[in-house]
């Protein structure tokens, strides 16, 4: 099953729990959620195209006491109403839940207007601002059933590609998913996957992160026993250099990465093939590895 | 009435020439609005700000926060000792008002823009709480300059808001950048009942605000002047963002005296 598929699901189930849901939809996923539509009429809007309103009544919901999901395409959910994010979220000091898709360059035939690996990077700036990078879609519904009550701002990041296999996840938490000596690589998402096939073989430590804030230093102290981290995120490259040499302080480090350049990426095509060109698969992350550990 | 608001504004300009801040020209275009939402119209307890069947207001041009705060303060919501530290380093009264430090401010605003769409979700919340809880919310002229208003406005008469009640002081400060002509017709164009009143005239105010508007949200356009009330900083955008220095403090004391 597809994240999104997984998120009209989890959803669905939600709203049938809680009381405090509302969802606003940005005009997407609205006929995969019929069956709500239907259901509870009072809690779930295709609130349309306006996301900057969208995310300032979602704060105005959570003001009387009702949990705001927001879904929209992340580039729009996160790029356009950036302000009201920080505003009407992070300094009111209010919670919500702001789900994506169209991850990076999930959508490589659109051009860069629908593109979005800044997404992290962005919310980063934003203090108390969550951010959830679950890598299948077992791990979306895991995740968000966790936190998605917890008063605070969530962003959860849904892609297309997607993990072999779920881990047994918890928010605010990173795994150790191997163990080995010469190198850590961290491994945010869907990255997993290249990142653990580029590691095959190798004698490095491989921690896996699905909560990209708040940041799990704690596991990455005890899991570093060399000096050399390879950082492997499914967004603009190095996202997570602060985290890790805050983490690691004051030990002296080297931090490779492997992630979106950033730059505009003008092909089209599919994402496959923009992992190829940029470099990112595993044949490619494996060489950096290699150079890493040299 | 008169000598009661010129109480306040003499409370609005010295709390601005004590911080050298403050956005006098917006404070007394929207007292006297203010006043009759706090005094006549808003079924709310100072002492239980956080009732949650009370009516709200969002404050959505924060930069005039000072006339807020003199309001609050003049019904009960905390002490007109607090306006003596405005902008003080420690001060829970800023520049624009902090909900999470300010009993009674329901938004935490500044940006333009934000307290309406927030008041919108707000209202959206009450309704399908089957709260009887009224939404009051007022933006400035400039504000209306934003995107996000007109989205708004468009969201809040789909939706059938008549628990919501917009007011837009209309003192023309933007219309030397963007003309916006005849707002009462724009909102009735997007779907709201629409009135314009002497937003100084209290009666009218009240009046206006009591407008019956069912099944829309209602917009009340009122026609304003910046600087109400002192004759040096009517419509002079000089002081659009300018605390007084001694001598004009004591200039505009003198308009707003009670003799």
């Amino acid at each position: 099953m597809s994240m999104r598929r997984q998120f009209v699901q989890t959803t669905e189930s939600l709203l049938a729990s809680d009381e405090r849901l509302v969802v606003l939809l940005g005009d997407i996923s609205v006929f995969a959620l019929r069956k709500s539509f239907k259901e509870f009429p009072e809690r779930i809007y295709n609130i349309g195209i306006l996301e900057q309103s969208t995310i300032g009544a979602a704060a105005g919901l959570a003001m009387t006491g009702f949990i705001p999901v927001v879904h929209t395409i992340a580039t729009f959910l996160v790029e356009r109403s950036f302000e009201q994010l920080k505003d009407d979220f992070g300094y009111q000091k209010l919670g919500g839940n702001f789900v994506s898709i169209g991850a990076s360059y999930d959508y490589a035939a659109l051009g860069p207007t629908h593109h979005c690996p800044g997404d992290v990077g962005l919310l980063q700036n934003i203090p108390g601002m969550e951010i959830v990078v679950p890598g299948t879609a077992a791990e979306f519904d895991a995740l968000f059933r966790q936190a998605y009550g917890n008063g605070h701002p969530t962003y959860y990041r849904l892609s297309e590609k997607e993990n072999a296999e779920s881990y047994k996840v918890r928010f605010g938490k990173a795994q150790v998913v191997k163990k080995g000596r010469q190198a850590t690589v961290i491994a945010v998402g869907p990255a997993l996957k290249s990142a653990l096939e580029a590691s095959k073989g190798e004698d490095v430590t491989v921690l896996y992160y699905t909560t990209v804030a708040p940041f799990d230093g704690e596991t990455l102290r005890n899991n570093c026993p060399s000096a050399k981290v390879l950082l492997c995120e499914p967004y603009y490259e190095g996202g997570l250099t602060n985290e890790v040499t805050a983490a690691l302080k004051p030990r002296p480090l080297v931090v490779e990465t492997a992630g979106v350049p950033r730059k505009f990426i003008l092909n089209y095509g599919k994402a496959e093939e923009h992992d190829e060109r940029m470099a990112i698969t595993a044949s490619s992350i494996r060489r950096r590895l290699r150079k890493l550990l040299q | 009435m008169k000598a009661n608001l010129n109480k306040l504004k003499r409370l609005i300009v010295k709390a601005s020439f004590h911080a050298g801040e403050g956005h006098l020209g917006s404070d007394f275009s929207i007292l006297d609005i203010l006043w009759v939402l706090y005094d006549k119209v808003l079924a709310i307890n100072p002492k239980r700000p956080d009732d949650p069947r009370r009516d709200r207001f969002f404050l959505s041009k924060g930069q005039a926060s000072l006339a807020l705060y003199a309001v609050l303060a003049e019904k009960g919501f905390f002490s007109g000792e607090w306006l003596k530290k405005y902008c003080d380093f420690e001060s829970r009264l800023g520049g624009h008002p902090d909900r999470n430090k300010v009993p009674g401010a329901e938004a935490s605003t500044g940006s333009l823009g934000h307290g309406f769409p927030m008041a919108v979700g707000n209202a959206l919340g009450l309704k399908i709480k089957h709260f009887p809880s009224r939404v009051f919310v007022l933006i400035g002229d400039g504000e209306a300059n934003e995107g996000a208003v007109w989205e708004s406005a468009l969201l809040a008469a789909h939706h059938k808001l008549d628990n919501l009640s917009l007011i837009l002081d209309y003192n023309h400060s933007t219309d030397r950048a963007l003309r916006l002509g005849d707002l009462r017709t724009k909102f009735e164009a997007f779907g709201w009942t629409s009135v314009s009143v002497d937003g100084h005239d209290h009666k009218a105010i009240e009046k206006a605000l009591r407008t019956k508007h069912l099944g829309k949200p209602l917009a009340v356009i009122a026609e304003t002047i910046k600087g109400r009330g002192s004759k040096i900083m009517e419509n002079n955008p000089a002081w659009h963002h300018k605390a007084p220095n001694r001598e004009e403090l004591e200039i505009i004391l003198k308009e707003l005296s009670p003799s």
